[in-house]
């Protein structure tokens, strides 16, 4: 059995420890938040912090993750960064079909938590690992720098 | 609580779901309701709601549920739908409910189609009536009910959020309490709609009613359902188009921690386990040996070889207006061919099905955009009758035309018919992008003639796929693809003498299908770039010499306006940048576009910024429209720039987002969208975008190097400084 701390509540399951931390939220513990895009670290809609930090939890294997607090989508919003992003996503309506959304508020929590006042530059760097198919790029630059309160 | 009910999460007969069972979803899917078309029937309330149509329901605690005769794929159709409702009925909007429609044609079918699609951009232009009436009659009745209660005069009564008024008695009456005589009132068939300037939501930027479960992840898509006991398929397709299994070895495979079974069909293989991680490595296990059958060497190169002899013959027309071979004798004549790719949606949310088959029935959790043809589909595939097939449709993480197919409902059943037990079946990236329904190849030939500074003659002939004659197959009249040839028959300027012409050309075994933009993106693509080479060969300006061929297209007209001026056309500019611009009359809305991008001298392009103006009539939520361009724009201009499936030896090239790729935010510049205010009925927006961006930054190119591209995607050899010369 393997022991994670996830959301600020410890889970325990049984899983092998090279399966990635995407199928173990997701097909495990029932957690759906967190999305399956592309396997192979090139979307980012399976974004999570791992101490904090952005990871994708598609290629990261369950059993590497030892006492580092895992935080996900469901529960980003405990976080000041993760809040204000929220509410800045919401404000200014970024969402579209809303799939790979999760990732991109996971990235651009990890992002303010980092960096508060984050300009063009430092957007493109953290964010450009996300893809969106909707194209909804335009409304999350801005809401980065809402969430920022540069706006 | 969501305001969105999730399928996922309401109890059906013979499983309950695990997520989140919330209080409160109880209702069932029998909808006391008639189609437009069928005699009246009397409005049941057996359930304790009003129901006086297909649309709408109220209980009598005036709790006020919408039900979606759309699918919600991010165009915020769900949002429109229920503004529209909400506006014509008086509901209190910040209190209704959604409810996604159930499969049944009958009672949801889009009145475009016929039957329940969620496609064309048309959700608003073929529902703006009915749901105006629906909502309207609903209110009528309400007030009727109320007058008739103070005994007075309806016409002194008056509706507003969720409640009947009359002022002159200072009486009022919620909703809740009055659907019982409401009930008893005969739905009106003509009921009076609202006076447009009486709208008090349509018109206004409200908020999407799915944007709080999205950033929270607690929206449900087809993908998310989840089942007690549920266990977790991937599968693998014959990479060779049309290819059957030959032979499986799966003896490593059944050693795999969490491997259950192993299903093998005559043309896939798939492995269950008790999550993906299990059945991905068991499939990855497998030694599966492939009879690749007849199409094992065909490649692109001889795709399109086939292709171009195709378009070198005559097609059928499918418009004549004045006489093209005098037009052809006058003046200069110029001719050109344009090319475009297969491309893959890749959306973001893999194919998917969660199902469970038993011997006589089949219940599946799916976000599709054809819910009743799944259910069909799914009938013929399981050999059950069709009303023993439930299926429950979700939140879609991006249909873009690709889940205008039931085909990974058809396989997931296929497969769900040997395994005990319910099941998910997910599609590996991999498997998504080289088992597609492709946007097909297209080849146009063009001839047009110039004389004095403006064009004579224009002779446009399609070649490509007739999806149309596979996807709906009644439409497909005389050998004319509607969609092959949508905006190429209306092409929007004024020329004397024009021809077009359609070649029905298939592509060996590559299936084909809608993809977002459809027919028009292929002919606002060549009508486009060829307006652009032809004001070059007139010395004009190219938004001048559209503009002096848009006479008979007022709106089209003053939207190109509208974006020279925003976008700063004219203006001094680096070398090798650019501006191009297109224009489009497609899906019933009027855009303009202007594209700034540069050239590197390795011939890479950088978007600098991107303008539209857009007359779509009444924006019922303009916001969407915004919303819908800039999204639109991106996923034509990541088409344009980088889209292209190959095939060799049979088979998809491409496998993922590292050789497929996507346009990413470093990449995207500023998109400004001007909304041309308009009180005529709306037109479609959802595909506009995607079709408007790839034309204007060919132009832009075009512009900025002199190189007139004619093939998508951009050739970047060809751009190159050292290659100009």
């Amino acid at each position: 059995m393997t022991t994670l701390r996830i959301n600020g509540e410890s889970k325990t399951f049984d899983a092998p420890d090279d399966m990635p931390l995407l199928w173990v939220l997701r097909d495990v513990l029932g957690m759906t938040g967190t999305k399956f895009g592309c396997g192979i670290a090139q979307c980012g809609a399976c974004t999570v912090h791992i101490d904090g930090n952005p990871v994708r939890s598609c290629l990261l294997p369950v059993g590497a993750i030892g006492n580092q607090a895992v935080t996900t989508i469901e529960g980003i919003s405990a976080t000041d960064a993760g809040a204000k992003v929220q509410k800045a996503w919401l404000d200014l309506e970024v969402i579209q079909c809303g799939y790979c959304q999760s990732g991109q508020i996971m990235s651009a929590a990890a992002l303010l938590a980092n960096t508060p006042r984050p300009d063009d530059a430092d957007i493109d760097a953290a964010m450009a690992g996300n893809i969106c198919r909707c194209g909804t790029y335009v409304r999350i630059r801005e809401a980065i720098k809402r969430a920022a309160g540069e706006v | 609580m969501s305001r969105i009910e999730n399928i996922a999460r309401t109890p059906s007969r013979r499983v309950l779901l695990k997520a989140g069972l919330a209080a409160g979803f109880t209702l069932s899917f029998h909808l006391p309701v008639r189609a437009a078309n069928e005699p009246e029937q009397a409005p049941d309330t057996t359930d304790g709601k009003f129901a006086p149509n297909t649309f709408i329901r109220i209980d009598h605690a005036g709790k006020t549920t919408l039900v979606m005769p759309q699918v919600e794929m991010g165009q915020g159709v769900y949002t429109a739908v229920a503004m529209i409702l909400a506006d014509e009925l008086d509901a209190d909007y910040a209190k209704v409910e959604l409810k996604h429609a159930p499969p049944n044609d009958k009672l949801y079918a889009n009145p475009i189609f016929g039957i329940q699609v969620t496609g064309n951009s048309n959700s608003i232009r073929a529902f703006w009536k009915p749901l105006r009436q629906a909502g309207a009659a609903a209110r009528t009745m309400l007030v009727q009910a109320a007058a008739q209660q103070w005994q007075v005069d309806p016409a002194s009564c008056a509706a507003s959020n969720g409640t009947v008024s009359h002022a002159a008695s200072g009486r009022t009456l919620a909703y809740g309490d009055l659907i019982d005589a409401a009930a008893a009132i005969p739905v009106p068939q003509d009921p009076k709609l609202k006076d447009p300037k009486d709208f008090k939501l349509i018109g206004k930027p409200l908020k999407r009613f799915d944007t709080p479960s999205k950033v929270n992840g607690s929206a449900i898509y087809g993908i998310d359902a989840m089942l007690p006991g549920m266990k977790f398929a991937t599968i693998a397709a014959s990479p060779v188009f049309g290819g059957k299994v030959a032979k499986v070895d799966d003896k490593a495979a059944r050693t795999v921690p969490g491997v259950r079974q192993i299903v093998v069909l005559d043309d896939i293989v798939a492995v269950v386990g008790d999550h993906m991680w299990a059945a991905k490595k068991g499939l990855d296990a497998l030694n599966i040996t492939w009879n690749d059958g007849p199409n094992a060497k065909i490649s692109s190169a001889d795709i399109w070889e086939d292709l171009r002899a195709a378009s070198k013959k005559d097609g059928v027309v499918a418009k004549s207006v004045g006489d093209i071979a005098k037009g052809l004798a006058q003046g200069d004549r110029f001719d050109a061919e344009y090319e475009l790719p297969f491309l893959a949606h890749a959306t973001m949310e893999p194919m998917n099905c969660v199902l469970q088959v038993t011997p006589d029935s089949c219940e599946i959790w799916i976000g599709t955009q054809v819910v009743s043809r799944v259910q069909q589909y799914a009938a013929q595939a399981a050999g059950l009758p069709i009303e023993k097939v439930t299926v429950h449709n979700h939140l879609l993480g991006g249909g873009f035309g690709r889940r205008l197919e039931p085909d990974m409902a058809v396989s997931a059943v296929r497969i769900a018919k040997q395994v005990s037990g319910p099941l998910k079946v997910v599609w590996t990236r991999e498997e998504d992008i080289q088992h597609d329904i492709y946007r097909p190849v297209y080849r146009d030939v063009i001839a047009a003639t110039l004389s004095d500074g403006k064009i004579a003659a224009w002779k446009y002939r399609i070649s490509g796929s007739a999806i149309m004659a596979r996807w709906i197959p009644p439409v497909f009249q005389g050998g004319i693809d509607i969609d092959a040839v949508d905006s190429a028959v209306d092409m929007p300027y004024d020329i004397p003498n024009r021809l077009i012409e359609y070649v029905r050309a298939e592509p060996p075994a590559v299936p084909t299908g809608f993809w977002r933009g459809v027919g028009p993106n292929n002919n606002v693509f060549a009508t486009e770039c060829f307006m652009d080479e032809l004001a070059r060969k007139a010395g004009k300006d190219p938004v001048e010499f559209r503009r002096s061929m848009l006479n008979g297209n007022p709106r089209l007209k003053a939207a190109l306006e509208l974006v020279a001026e925003k976008s700063g056309w004219g203006q001094p500019l680096p070398a090798r940048a650019g501006r191009g611009v297109s224009v489009q009359p497609s899906f019933g809305s009027f855009i303009a576009t202007v594209v700034e991008a540069e050239v590197d001298e390795h011939g890479e392009v950088h978007l600098r910024n991107v303008t539209s103006a857009v007359d779509t009539g009444i924006a019922v939520n303009p916001d969407t429209i915004v919303a819908q361009l800039q999204g639109g724009l991106i996923f034509g201009l990541t088409a344009a720039l980088y889209g292209e499936i190959t095939i060799a030896n049979g088979r998809v090239q491409q496998s993922n987002f590292n050789d497929y790729r996507m346009l990413r935010i470093d990449e995207v510049p500023k998109i400004e969208v001007h909304v041309i205010k308009s009180s005529e009925d709306p037109g479609g927006i959802g595909e506009t975008g995607a079709t408007a961006g790839p034309p204007a930054l060919r132009n832009a190119i075009y512009a900025a190097t002199g190189i007139a591209l004619r093939r998508l995607p951009i050739d970047r050899k060809a751009l190159a400084v050292a290659n100009k010369a």
